[in-house]
């Protein structure tokens, strides 16, 4: 379960989030709402990136900003361009990098990277430069990496804005059936029928809290 | 494609040697053409450079933009060199540059950087007593090695967008994208790292133990 209670903050003299209280108990939590409305500097306060400057999150109890290297080993996290966050050379070894602060043992790690990417489709890539796969096959990449280091619930910023509407669909079905608890950030209103809470943002406050349906109707007539 | 930082996948002797050895080897091949100044064993020296890349079975396409790139570099250096030092100095320095470059490279096409990583830190484990983390030192090597890569694209496109507008010439079109590309990529890096787990100092070790209990 991931709370916010009564989260504030600022960049200088803009006021960025004011005032959020959030109680995330369901699956599939979304977060729509215009750019700078406030969505990745309140995903980035869930794994201690950015510390809240008024009010506190907790992330099953725990505090990202008092235990930020503890929180972020259970939170895993997609961020939008997938070319910053692959970091090693090849697609097997970017994988077999999250096994290093594991207990996967080092001479297993080729083998579960493998395997891992084969759950992935991307059977057959281990030894392929991972930044010459194709965008939506990087952005698979950076899921699996994530996943592989079994984190607890997994936060998605904007993953699939660079993709195609393929991609974003395979991207997204990737998403369902898995363990982990869910927050997505988006602007694709199509992936989120099947998600259990939608929230809207707008300058930093949250202006609705729904099942998709509503929450979506809400957020058309805000665009208008 | 990068000139530098790729990993070539191959069955070769080089590609087969160990990392660890491998890495001593460049380091010391190195460390060997600063020491020489005789242009005649330097220039050995880069013929055995060549003949690694034979033997590696490395193909013309990831030869070539290291070669433009080395050729670019040896005119440059050759002009300042031989204006201060005169021409049998400038050849010296010139050779030294090719054959330590070629090495390096030759070194980084045939090395998995995850294995170059394992290396590292296996090397540096006994320094582990005196406060190094080799676990850190060599994911920062690996990083470099990849960052190598990365900035070459960077370059490559943003030299692309610029002569697509006809500024192939200009130097702010260049380095302005350059710069601000670099910067961010250099940001969403670090964020990236720190969302996996490698931003952080080892830092709550002591808090890990009674933070555990409340995520099961
Ligand atoms: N590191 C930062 N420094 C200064 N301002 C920032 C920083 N990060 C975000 N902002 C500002 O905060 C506002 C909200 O940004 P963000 O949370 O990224 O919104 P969203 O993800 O919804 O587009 C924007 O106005 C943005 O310019
Ligand atoms: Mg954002």
């Amino acid at each position: 379960m991931i709370e916010f209670e009564g989260v504030g903050h600022r960049f200088g003299e803009r006021v960025v989030l004011d005032g959020v209280d959030l109680r995330l108990t369901q699956h599939r939590v979304a977060f729509v709402g215009a750019n700078g409305s406030g969505k990745s500097t309140l995903a980035r306060m869930v794994n201690g990136l950015v510390v809240p400057e008024t009010g506190r999150v907790l992330v099953d109890g725990v505090d990202p900003a008092r235990h930020g290297p503890a929180v972020r080993r259970r939170v895993g996290f997609v961020f939008t361009d997938p070319d910053s966050q692959i970091v090693m050379p090849t697609a097997g070894e970017d994988v077999a990098f999250s096994l290093r602060r594991s207990d996967v043992p080092r001479r297993d790690r080729a083998a579960r990277a493998a395997r891992a990417l084969a759950e992935f489709g991307l059977d057959g890539y281990a030894e392929h430069p991972a930044h010459q796969l194709s965008g939506g096959q990087k952005q698979l990449l950076a899921l699996c990496a994530v996943l592989v280091g079994d984190p607890d619930v997994l936060v998605c910023d904007e993953p699939t804005t660079l993709l195609d509407l393929r991609n974003k669909r395979r991207f997204a079905e990737r998403l369902t059936g898995l363990r982990q608890q869910v927050l997505m950030l988006t602007h694709d209103l199509d992936l989120l029928d099947d998600f259990d809470r939608v929230v809207v943002l707008d300058g930093g406050k949250v202006v609705a809290d729904d099942e998709p349906g509503p929450a979506i109707a809400h957020y058309r007539d805000l665009c208008r | 494609m990068s000139a530098f930082g790729l990993h070539e996948p191959g069955s070769s002797v080089l590609h087969r040697a160990p990392a660890g050895p491998s890495l001593l080897f460049v380091l010391v091949f190195a460390a060997t053409t600063v020491a020489l100044s005789s242009p005649w064993w330097l220039g050995g020296a880069c013929a055995l450079v060549a003949a690694g890349f034979l033997v590696a079975r490395i193909p013309l396409r990831r030869v070539w933009p290291l070669l433009r790139t080395l050729a670019l570099l040896v005119v440059l250096i050759l002009a300042v060199q031989w204006w201060f030092l005169g021409p049998a100095q400038a050849l010296v320095v010139c050779l030294r540059i090719v054959a330590a470059l070629g090495v390096a490279s030759l070194f980084t096409l045939v090395t998995r950087v995850e294995d170059l990583v394992d290396a590292v830190e296996r090397a540096l484990g006994p320094l582990r007593r005196f406060g190094v983390d080799p676990e850190r030192v060599g994911v920062v090597v690996g990083l470099t090695v990849q960052a190598v890569g990365t900035l070459a694209g960077i370059a490559g496109s943003v030299r692309e967008a610029a002569r697509a507008r006809g500024a192939e010439r200009s130097i702010t079109a260049f380095a302005v994208p350059f710069v601000v590309r670099t910067l961010r990529y250099a940001d969403e890096l670090g964020e990236a790292l720190a969302a996996r787990g490698w931003g952080d100092r080892g830092a709550d070790d002591v808090t890990r133990a009674d933070t555990r209990s409340n995520f099961n």
